[in-house]
């Protein structure tokens, strides 16, 4: 059906996509949480700045990474130097850069899933003994789980598709960056390449499909668990 | 013994109490919505705090606003029943009546897991989850829950105001029971009057964020000063022992300090303590022992005190029997006429024994 090369592309999507969900969570969870429970000067610019990948071109995403990240940026001089780890031109940084695109839709997820708990049921377990971190991880954690799941599977089925800020900063190479959507548009600009667009399309399809249908059914399966079925 | 000293102000509502609650028993906090009493209770058990205040349990302070000890809430061990149960939905019942158990210190004591289940009579339940209990059984089990969490101190924030007449009846009597084996002090708020007659020892009168009076309910409900007094349903609460049940005649004998009373067949055992609201509206007297009448209880008492019952054309009548005082309200045209007066002797007539604000009787449920 796929050509080693379209195989290679597909399963490169669903290696970026799951590293970027995989990396974004805990944070995603810590910047909803203090969204929603802060109460810090400032809270309004966090905010702000958690949703700008939503607004920007993901190309300008892409660049700002760049800046940043690169070989002699602020961040990715020192990375490259004493870790030896470089971001730029690598699966590493495509992830990153979905990651970054990705984290609003997250964080939106979780925080309405935190803004669902009753913080009655909180105050409950703190008079039965239970410390700060024993109550976030027996009772907030688990029921804002279904907003957890929810925001890591659209960041998941977001990320198969993130294009303007990999190539930007990741480039387009076969193999290490070439995401579905890279492949796609390398199929396009290719003479002949028309089949192979519409192979990748259809998968592009089929995988926006399942995930969609797999977010439903997790959460139908997460209400009931939680009693609320 | 728990000191409360807290003082707090909220836009429009301030809060300036005083007072403590013996070491066992249930001390009732008790006002009309917006006295404070809930903001009592959240500060007691460490959910909010006063902006002044000193709150100590025995010789634990949890709270001292002017050594800026706050002890958090954990740490506190006054397990919380709140009015919606608030049972974690994601764990099962046992779960949930496990959680603050496996929280509490090492050697701390109380009634072991099986009995709080049969006590409360939630053994059915334990492989549920809270979603599919009725209101009753979520509110048994979170008395179950506080109680397993071995605290010091109950919190009780109107456990019974959510429920329905019939789920009310339904908890109330495993409250009375958890309150005698418990042996632990209870903070109770409410502002239904029949919580107060079954359940307190120790009654805190709140209005507008101050103590209007605290003490016995006994003692209290005999005050005509305070707005318990003003309620239709106003009456001493007696306590009585009964003393014979007369299956021929339909009735039972209930001896009270100063006298007897008869009422219709009661189910509990002779010997059994409870206690009853005799409510001022059912008192009648006469100054000539009546004949030929159909009221059972006929009673020879002093007037101890004539004081007008608020601004209606009425009176209450403090009538002594023996050591006991009880309330009668009458007509000021009905005090002229017989020419009543302190220190007169009158005739008692009490109408009714109602049980509906009958308290439940300690160890007998």
């Amino acid at each position: 059906m796929l050509s080693a090369e379209e195989w290679q592309a597909v399963q490169l999507s669903l290696n970026v996509a799951l590293r970027s969900v995989a990396v974004s969570l805990v944070p995603a969870i810590a910047i909803a949480w203090l969204l929603v429970r802060g109460r810090f000067p400032g809270r309004m610019l966090l905010d702000a700045v958690v949703h700008l990948p939503l607004v920007v071109p993901p190309v300008v995403v892409g660049w700002g990474l760049l800046m940043l990240f690169g070989v002699r940026g602020p961040i990715g001089g020192p990375l490259q130097q004493w870790f030896g780890i470089r971001l730029v031109f690598s699966t590493d940084g495509a992830a990153l850069a979905t990651a970054v695109m990705s984290f609003p839709l997250i964080v939106r997820a979780v925080r309405l899933g935190l803004e669902n708990v009753d913080r009655g049921l909180e105050q409950a377990a703190r008079t039965l003994g239970a410390g700060r971190w024993d109550v976030f991880l027996t009772v907030t954690l688990p029921l804002m789980a279904p907003g957890i799941l929810a925001g890591a599977v659209t960041a998941f089925a977001a990320g198969l598709g993130e294009f303007g800020a990999v190539i930007t900063f990741a480039s387009n190479i076969p193999g290490e960056t070439q995401t579905l959507p890279l492949a796609i548009y390398s199929a396009t600009q290719t003479p002949g390449g028309e089949t192979t667009a519409a192979r990748l399309a259809a998968v592009s399809f089929g995988l926006a499909i399942a995930g969609l249908l797999a977010a439903e059914l997790i959460a139908r399966r997460m209400q009931r668990l939680l009693g609320r079925g | 013994m728990l000191s409360v000293a807290a003082r707090t102000q909220f836009p429009g509502f301030a809060l300036d109490v005083e007072f403590e609650a013996p070491s066992e028993g249930v001390t009732v906090l008790f006002g009309p919505s917006g006295c404070g009493k809930s903001t009592i209770l959240a500060a007691v058990a460490g959910l909010a705090a006063p902006r002044e205040g000193r709150i100590a349990l025995d010789d634990t302070v949890l709270l001292d606003t002017a050594r800026r000890i706050a002890l958090p809430p954990e740490a506190r061990r006054c397990a919380t029943v709140f009015q919606d149960a608030r049972l974690f939905p994601h764990m099962s019942v046992e779960t949930n009546l496990r959680y603050g158990m496996r929280r509490a210190p090492a050697g701390a004591t109380g009634p072991c897991f099986e009995e709080v289940v049969s006590l409360l009579g939630i053994g059915h339940l334990l492989g549920r989850r809270p979603g599919g209990l009725s209101g009753g059984e979520k509110q048994r089990v979170a008395l179950g829950r506080a109680l397993l969490a071995r605290p010091r101190l109950l919190l009780m924030d109107e456990p019974l105001a959510a429920l329905d007449a019939g789920r009310r009846a339904e908890v109330l009597p495993f409250l009375a029971r958890l309150r005698d084996a418990s042996r632990l002090p209870i903070l109770y708020v409410t502002h239904a009057l029949d919580e107060v007659d079954a359940l307190a020892d120790h009654l805190v009168l709140l209005k507008d964020g101050r103590v209007l009076a605290d003490g016995r309910p006994e003692e209290l409900s005999t005050r005509t000063d305070l707005p318990l007094a003003a309620r239709r349903d106003a009456g001493v609460l007696l306590p009585v022992q009964v003393l014979a049940h007369e299956a021929a005649g339909g009735v039972s004998r209930l001896g009270f300090a100063g006298g007897e009373l008869v009422t219709s067949l009661r189910p509990e055992p002779v010997g059994s303590y409870m206690r009853l609201r005799l409510r001022a509206r059912d008192v009648a007297v006469a100054t000539e022992e009546p004949r030929g009448i159909s009221t059972q209880n006929i009673l020879k008492a002093r007037i101890v005190d004539i004081v007008p019952a608020g601004e209606a054309q009425e009176v209450f009548l403090h009538l002594a029997l023996g050591p006991t005082i009880l309330l009668a309200r009458i007509t000021r045209g009905s005090v002229g006429r017989l020419g009543l007066a302190p220190g007169g002797e009158v005739w008692a007539l009490i109408k009714a024994v109602t049980f509906d604000h009958a308290g439940l009787p300690r160890g007998a449920v």
